[in-house]
């Protein structure tokens, strides 16, 4: 028996890779798919308002709702803008560290520079969040620092500069790993062939290097464009009033209010996002670069 | 003129460097301070509340919980993720292309999305939130991490290994045992620690798919915003960064690569 099923499966190629990936494919689609799926379709139905039963049925009411309370349209355009200011702000973060990582340390300070990426990385979201309030509260760290220095304090704590620097902060290791990846995979005889065309160093950095390493760059933004867009909990803690995300909203219709259909609805803007930006990035060979 | 370039790199790494560890430094000194509320600067130093935070029922039951959740989540994933990576190096390029960008996707996409889908997916079905649906959210995520873990490893394995091993006589079964479990043992491994790390810490996905349970991260999350038991707080999100530091610079030696996401 076990003979039959090793020969067959060496003879048909289609039916061992069918038994070997069965179990994940069923998994993954009857729970992950069909949850985004559920998601798509409950977009369209709606609550009854006095029992807060669903009903299911296919209405734009919703999205009309959505789209005629201008507030929906500043949270998303907020999270949206966020979102791409922490991701061009964290591959302006990442050059630096990403280059004298593999192109500058040797490799003992590599593999530090490396643990040192690795430990913020996986250290609890939670608590980095949790750091950055008790930061940048009126009378947290920062403005103590600053008083000490005799210079004035800032009052950014609870706003949407305080939700860019975390956000920043959080997802900045997510930007070097790919980064240096990339810059890893370029081979030495191609910058050397670069120096013997007469480029200095920031030439070539411009014109060999940076290219080289868009697919890297590319692969880190969808890990911080993602994860600021989907988030809520750094806007709760360290946003403050006035600071929603796309989020706190979906957030607050399912864990309060409990209108999940109109909290699907609102969802479908940063899927609808994501999707664009997941092709795009496909496009630019980030895929290969996970 | 090269090295006056070097120069200010090295300067803006140290200043990079800084940004990144000066709220852990802060985490690691409030864990230690002695005041109820936290205040900066801190006044005193005190170890008791280490030990109200171990006697505290509330934060010992979060524990038990979100430990055992990542580890139903972490060996539902050794046994997705390895199958489907196998499946995945064996498949031709365009095959191949199709699945790798469908099975990342639990990670590409924010978590508020795989949240709010859950959510809404278990209220289709008027599914009451549970333990397993808890579990359900966490290995979503975390068979990406196998997975994406044990693919990198298999596509530099060459084929060659389990023709010859075809070759000498063994069966499809005998060549798994001997031949490619073992050169993926330790990517599996590093996998499994990192999405235990990864389910151990989450808190968006979780909010959608948790009923009346707390895991340690639900926990924290809700004593911070009410403001309560800060102490313990800072006591828990230390304890958490001491033992999580350790498993991923034990997963940075299983890799024994540089310079990927392994998330």
């Amino acid at each position: 028996m076990r003979r039959f099923f090793s020969a067959f499966g060496w003879r048909h190629e289609g039916a061992a890779n069918a038994a070997l990936l069965g179990l994940p494919a069923i998994w993954f689609a009857c729970l992950y798919l069909a949850a985004i799926g559920a998601l798509l379709i409950t977009a369209f139905w709606t609550v009854d308002d006095l029992s807060g039963d669903l009903i299911p049925g296919f209405s734009f009411a919703n999205f009309q709702q959505l789209l005629s309370d201008p507030i929906y349209t500043r949270i998303g355009l907020r999270t949206i803008l966020i979102a791409a200011a922490v991701t061009i702000t964290d591959v302006v973060l990442a050059w630096p560290v990403a280059y004298a990582m593999v192109r500058l340390a040797g490799p003992h300070l590599r593999a530090a520079l490396m643990a040192m990426v690795m430990v913020p990385l996986w250290s609890s979201y939670l608590a980095r969040v949790y750091a950055w309030r008790l930061i940048l509260a009126h009378d947290g760290v920062l403005n103590w620092a600053l008083a000490e220095m005799g210079l004035p304090g800032l009052h950014i704590g609870y706003s949407n500069w305080a939700m860019w620097i975390v956000f920043s902060y959080l997802w900045l290791p997510f930007m070097i790993l790919p980064v240096a990846a990339a810059v890893e995979r370029i081979p030495p005889s191609l910058l050397e062939a670069s120096a013997d065309l007469g480029e200095r160093g920031l030439a070539t950095f411009r014109r060999v290097i940076l290219p080289m390493a868009l697919p890297g760059m590319v692969a880190g933004a969808i890990f911080t464009f993602s994860l600021t867009l989907g988030d809520f909990v750094t806007p709760m803690l360290v946003g403050g009033t006035g600071s929603d995300f796309i989020g706190n909203v979906v957030y607050a219709n399912v864990g309060v209010t409990n209108n999940i259909p109109f909290a699907a609805a609102y969802a479908v803007l940063p899927l609808g996002v994501m999707v664009v930006f997941l092709a795009l990035a496909r496009r630019l060979g980030a895929f290969d670069a996970l | 003129m090269r090295s006056k370039g070097n120069w200010l790199i090295w300067a803006a790494v140290v200043a990079i460097m800084g940004f990144l560890f000066v709220p852990i430094v802060i985490i690691v000194v409030y864990a230690f301070s002695a005041a109820p509320i936290p205040a900066w600067p801190i006044t005193g130093f005190a170890l008791h509340w280490f030990a109200d935070t171990w006697n505290d029922e509330e934060v010992r039951q979060a524990l038990a919980l979100s430990l055992e959740v990542a580890g139903v989540a972490t060996i539902l994933a050794i046994l997705l993720g390895t199958l489907a990576a196998m499946a995945v190096a064996r498949m031709k390029s365009a095959a191949r292309e199709v699945v790798s960008f469908v099975a990342v996707l639990p990670i590409a996409l924010p978590g508020i999305l795989t949240g709010m889908a859950l959510a809404a997916y278990f209220a289709f079905w008027g599914m009451n939130l549970s333990y397993w649906t808890i579990v359900a959210g966490h290995a979503t995520f975390c068979v990406v991490i196998v997975y994406n873990n044990v693919v990198a490893r298999l596509r530099r394995m060459p084929r060659s290994l389990t023709e010859a091993s075809a070759d000498l006589g063994a069966d499809a079964f005998l060549t798994f045992r001997r031949v490619q479990l073992p050169l993926m043992a330790s990517a599996i491994g590093a996998g499994a620690l990192l999405a235990f790390a990864l389910s151990f810490d989450e808190v968006i996905v979780t909010t959608f798919t948790a009923g009346a349970q707390n895991t340690l991260p639900l926990w924290i999350f809700g004593a911070i915003r009410l403001g309560q038991k800060l102490p313990e707080v800072n006591v828990v999100v230390f304890a958490i960064i001491l033992f999580t530091t350790v498993p991923v610079l034990l997963a940075q030696k299983l890799i024994g690569e540089s310079g990927r996401v392994a998330r």
